[in-house]
């Protein structure tokens, strides 16, 4: 009795368990991936959906009249996180609050003349350049436009930057 | 006579409810306290405990940024046994974190990970990281000036991940910033998601458990002795629950929650430092380039633990604390060098003139990156050579010398982070706090 179903079993064993095999495989590779489709679902769900097209206008600060920015002059606006720079030759700068290291807010060092983050001690000088790591690299800067003697910074396109240069600055014509 | 009938039925549908978690009989070795410290057991009851208080909170928590900071002041004075509920809630939260922390520690270092635990292990390791997720996503929710910061620091860490760093951090904050969308996303992830996994997580892992024959305890040749559950192990596990909640409300009724003055986006404060359980990285970072210290460390740890039970080892080094005499004399040995490496590495590394201006030209992966990273797992692997030698280690025990020292280095490093940095993380002595 035994031994007859001994044979039995080695006779059809093979075929059947490795198709059984297989369609058990296949189970659980389509659980898994079933599994990664719910958690991409999940992770999707997370994120920010697509911005509406706002006016751009809208997106507009208004700082000011070119004339209520004195020459190499630094002034904060804490609300909006920029800081507005008016350089020696006029041109105007506008520099994110952020630090470049870990988000952390920095601060006008106004005797040292620098911008110096609280978190890690990192600091900038008034172009927002890094002078003192461990900021990997310059603050990040706002598009400043003059319309009709207005000063208006685009709070909407945060640019990254390794450095300044002088195509950041705009000047009043 | 009806009495002792009426009491019999009780404890059978009572003993009917233990037996979904436990076997009927159990081995008589696994019960000594000093084995286990009763760890599993503490992490599973403060679970509930947070699960409890955490619903309760949910009544008058409000995941907005106008709303949270008002209604966790209001929770605190204004409603009955409301700051109660949010201390025990806070407490028990960080406990969790110790005693999941703990008893990690503990498998490890009685061998309990290896085959056939492997996949108990991992998912245990899981529910770690799950543990520390949560804490981390609650961190956010008062929205004072301390949780805010913290989460932004954290956060930022993920910019330094290669290529999916950006999206990464995008994708948990819902936006830039830390605002309301993050606010949603971790309020979420912290009272729904998080839980519900762990939950299922948990059961599986308690199934493993019982199908490796329950807490692991030395091989022998005599035959294994069993006890009965009830009232054997369900008494034990009894105090140490008891105990477990008066101590709890011993320090939440002394010690209340943190809340410092509401989030102010544009001021942070000085110094802006992460949970108390991120120092550790934070502290790394200092000393090392990101990318390093956020991603080659800690991918090193995490692809190390999960490899770390199918390493083949031959021995019978298991179910005792640190293995064998010998693993324990290489442990203490390893301790006290951990400690004086690290700080040794923290002092010379705070000392030596900053590598990035003084070989300005070589790019700053290589001088603050690669080469320490070199000097560091130089050092291990000389030390370990060194420890061979003296203490005549074999393989497990070799492993578990190299973990002490990972776990070392990072508690001196936490300590370090969390006590010794002051404004602009500069490092203060011990003497001068």
């Amino acid at each position: 009795m035994n031994q007859k179903r001994k044979i039995q079993t080695e006779k059809v064993t093979p075929e059947i368990s490795s198709r059984r095999d297989f369609l058990a495989r296949l189970w659980r590779i389509l659980g898994l991936v079933a599994l990664a489709e719910v958690a991409f679902f999940t992770v999707s769900m997370l994120r920010p959906g697509k911005k509406e097209l706002k006016d751009s206008s809208l997106l507009f600060k208004v700082a000011g009249s070119v004339d209520d920015f004195q020459k190499n002059t630094v002034t904060p606006d804490r609300v909006n996180k920029y800081f507005l720079i008016r350089a020696e030759d006029g041109g105007f700068l506008a520099l994110s609050i952020i630090c470049s290291h870990l988000g952390c807010s920095v601060l006008w060092d106004d005797p040292k003349k620098q911008f110096i983050c609280p978190c890690h001690s990192s600091a900038f000088d008034k172009m927002g350049n890094v002078i003192n790591s461990p900021a990997p690299r310059a603050l990040d800067y706002y598009p400043v436009i003059i319309e009709e003697g207005k000063v208006k910074i685009d709070l909407s396109q945060k640019k990254k930057r390794k450095k300044f240069d002088k195509t950041q600055v705009t000047y009043a014509i | 006579m009806t009495d002792i009938s009426r009491d019999t039925r009780q404890n059978k549908s009572w003993y009917n409810l233990i037996l979904h978690l436990h076997p009927r009989r159990v081995k008589a070795d696994t019960l000594r306290f000093t084995l286990t410290f009763g760890l599993g057991g503490m992490a599973v009851l403060l679970v509930v405990i947070q699960i409890f208080t955490g619903l309760l909170l949910k009544f008058h928590y409000v995941p907005s940024p106008e709303g949270a900071y008002n209604s966790v002041l209001n929770i605190q004075n204004n409603l009955l046994f409301g700051k109660l509920a949010h201390n025990i809630h806070h407490w028990s939260a960080i406990i969790l974190l110790w005693v999941t922390f703990l008893h990690m520690l503990r498998v490890l270092f009685t061998g309990a990970f290896r085959k056939p635990r492997q996949a108990t292990w991992i998912f245990g390791i899981i529910l770690l990281i799950l543990v520390v997720l949560s804490n981390f996503t609650g961190y956010l929710l008062p929205w004072d000036q301390l949780s805010y910061w913290a989460v932004t620091v954290c956060t930022s860490l993920l910019q330094y991940i290669p290529l999916i760093g950006g999206a990464a951090k995008e994708t948990l904050l819902g936006g830039q910033e830390v605002g309301s969308a993050t606010l949603s996303n971790f309020f979420n992830l912290h009272t729904g998601i998080i839980p519900l996994i762990m939950i299922i997580l948990m059961g599986h892992h308690f199934w493993r458990i019982r199908k490796a024959g329950g807490v692991i305890v030395p091989e022998s040749a005599e035959e294994v002795k069993m006890v009965d559950t009830q009232p054997n192990l369900v008494a034990r596990e009894f105090v140490v629950a008891l105990v477990l909640i008066a101590f709890l409300l011993i320090i939440s009724i002394l010690f209340d929650a943190p809340l410092r003055e509401r989030a102010n986006p544009s001021f942070s404060p000085n110094p802006a430092k992460a949970p108390w359980y991120f120092m550790g990285l934070q502290e790394l970072l200092i000393h090392f380039h990101p990318f390093f210290a956020v991603v080659v460390f800690p991918l090193t740890i995490i692809i190390g633990s999960v490899w770390l039970p199918y390493i083949k080892l031959t021995d019978n080094n298991y179910g005792i604390w640190f293995l064998s005499p010998a693993g324990r004399r290489a442990g203490k040995f390893a301790v006290m060098a951990g400690f004086i490496f690290t700080i040794v590495f923290i002092l010379i590394s705070e000392f030596l003139p900053d590598p990035e201006t003084v070989l300005h030209s070589i790019p700053s992966i290589i001088t603050t990156g690669l080469i320490p990273f070199i000097i560091v797992v130089g050092t291990i692997l000389l030390f370990m050579r060194y420890m061979q030698r003296r203490f005549n280690i074999n393989r497990s025990e070799y492993i578990q010398t190299i973990l002490i020292i990972l776990v070392i280095s990072y508690t001196v490093l936490s300590l370090t982070g969390i006590l010794f940095r002051g404004e602009g993380m500069k490092l203060i002595w011990p003497w001068g706090i």
